[in-house]
């Protein structure tokens, strides 16, 4: 417990050290935030037009999908604002720079989240926050205590599936040396694909995103629930089990740790 | 003469990279898959709707797939941005060509390279994929002639665009609130993120008179025929005339960039 309680506030330390160096560079850091608003607000243009065009698409109307967009983006801003160094850690390890954090008293993962915390991804979750708040107050949801916290799981979910991503990606550095390409599929391509709800892109990618990547976890069948289509709380709790994705992940992390060689830069 | 010379230099460079191309069909083949999942769910929930026929819009998106490298207005070269930030750019000035020339080649070389190497793997499967999901034939040879100028007009728009911004950076110092700006504008307007068609009227006129419209949207449409002869001889012109404006804004800018410019450090 003891050590819980250190790992926590070491965590925090290192969030304080990154916000702090990144407010050196103010303009840098405001330019940064509108940028990412900038990049995601043209997926929410497309999704705007289309449904001018179309009333619905597989039975979810326009602002159920940017309920649904909403979700997917806060998840992935999320994950990507605190796994961030995941992201990154290509150039870590070619770097030489895993080397140090091999040689210091504490665990690796820990190191690794602490190096990067990315706030600018705040202009995102900004306009992530008016979608979803849109999507929330045009579908007519009517609230209930289980809905609510079926919200919170989502985010609490997706943000595990995505860090999960983030982890197998850098996992993957320790054979390559270098970051796959190929990787941006599942999380690039997750969150851009993300803003229409899994069902739409038929039976077969439906259970890939149900069984292999739990994707449909974190956001077709919640928004289910959610919009009171389905009314079993098995639903409900589908998000938490999505989290179960952390263990494979951390399993060929730790895998790739023991066969780390050091690239010797 | 030299210029060629900095465009065969770049294309030889740029096909070296096989194996990142290969990685990046592979996710291009992906995502264009995806796109394409979209637009089957939008034709089933109301066929009427559709602007083009589903097939037209199958071929758009592999072929938008396939030439990513040449139309996509994020691929810039970040070394270029690099030599501009570090002041290396000052070597560079000191040569006997002209900056903007010898730039505007390699971005095409770059391009082109990219592209070559892309392209293939993607076609080659989207040929075989079953009726309505693999790309069509184009609708007849005239068509496909058309696609070839309108294509390599678009790609020259897209560089000289590129252009724009790797000049505007000597001002700005920092390339970096400018590029994004620029990039998520271009892609939209040019039909990157969905296909001009699929705009309503009034919005579409007016992107069509913009320079973004030459960029891909032309040539994509016009592989599958779903533009009329007059249709396509407009937007020819409009590609020729914003091409040669958008180029020659781009070169007088450089030519004021050049006498006022202040190298950072070195």
């Amino acid at each position: 417990m003891k050590n819980d309680c250190s790992f926590i506030k070491l965590y925090w330390h290192y969030v304080s050290i990154n916000v702090r160096s990144m407010m050196q560079y103010k303009t840098s850091f405001f330019l940064s935030v509108t940028g990412q608003f900038f990049v995601s607000f043209n997926v929410f243009l497309g999704i705007y037009f289309m449904f001018r065009r179309f009333p619905e698409v597989d039975g979810f109307t326009y602002s159920e999908v940017l309920l649904c967009y909403g979700v997917v983006l806060l998840e992935y801003s999320l994950a990507e604002m605190f796994a961030r160094g995941f992201d990154m850690f290509p150039g870590m390890v070619r770097g030489g720079e895993f080397d140090r954090v091999l040689v210091r008293p504490r665990g690796e993962i820990l190191q690794v989240l602490g190096s990067k915390f990315e706030l600018t991804r705040i202009g995102r979750m900004i306009q992530a926050l008016f979608m979803f708040v849109y999507g929330i107050v045009k579908s007519d949801v009517t609230w209930t205590f289980p809905r609510a916290l079926t919200v919170i799981f989502m985010l609490a979910g997706g943000t595990a599936v995505f860090s999960g991503l983030f982890l197998i990606y850098a996992g993957i550095c320790f054979f390559t040396l270098d970051g796959l390409e190929f990787m941006n599929v599942f999380t690039d391509g997750a969150k851009e694909f993300g803003k229409y709800p899994v069902g739409i892109y038929g039976e077969k990618m439906l259970l890939f995103a149900t069984f292999i990547v739990p994707y449909a976890l974190v956001q077709y069948y919640p928004l289910l629930f959610l919009l009171g289509r389905r009314n079993s709380l098995f639903y409900m709790v589908l998000p938490l089990l999505a989290g179960a994705f952390l263990f494979p992940a951390m399993g060929l992390w730790k895998f790739g740790v023991r066969h780390y060689q050091s690239s010797g830069s | 003469m030299k210029y060629l010379s900095f465009f065969r230099m770049r294309f030889a460079v740029g096909l070296q990279y096989r194996i990142a191309a290969l990685a990046g069909a592979v996710t291009q083949f992906a995502w264009g898959f995806m796109e394409i999942m979209i637009f089957k769910a939008f034709y089933r929930a109301d066929a009427s709707s559709f602007p083009m026929s589903f097939q037209a819009a199958v071929s758009y998106v592999w072929l938008q797939q396939a030439f990513l490298a040449l139309f996509a207005a994020w691929m810039m070269e970040n070394e270029i941005f690099d030599t501009i930030v570090s002041g290396n750019v000052a070597y560079e000035l000191c040569r006997p060509v002209g900056i903007y020339d010898m730039w505007f080649a390699r971005n095409i070389a770059g391009r082109l390279s990219r592209a070559v190497l892309r392209c293939f793997p993607i076609l080659a499967i989207a040929v075989f994929l079953p009726e309505p999901y693999g790309i069509a034939p184009p609708a007849s040879p005239a068509c496909f002639a058309l696609f070839l100028l309108t294509a390599a007009l678009g790609l020259l728009m897209t560089v000289s665009f590129c252009m724009l911004v790797y000049v505007l950076s000597f001002f700005t110092i920092s390339p970096a609130g400018l590029r994004i700006l620029f990039v998520s504008g271009t892609e939209f307007l040019a039909g990157g993120v969905i296909p001009l068609p699929f705009f309503p009227d009034k919005v579409r006129f007016f992107m069509e008179l913009l320079p973004f419209a030459g960029m891909q949207n032309v040539a994509l449409r016009v592989y599958s025929g779903s533009m009329s002869a007059g249709e396509i001889k407009r937007a020819v012109l409009l590609q020729l005339f914003w091409l040669v404006a958008v180029t020659g804004l781009g070169k007088a800018l450089c030519r004021l960039a050049e006498k006022k410019i202040t190298v950072q450090g070195g």
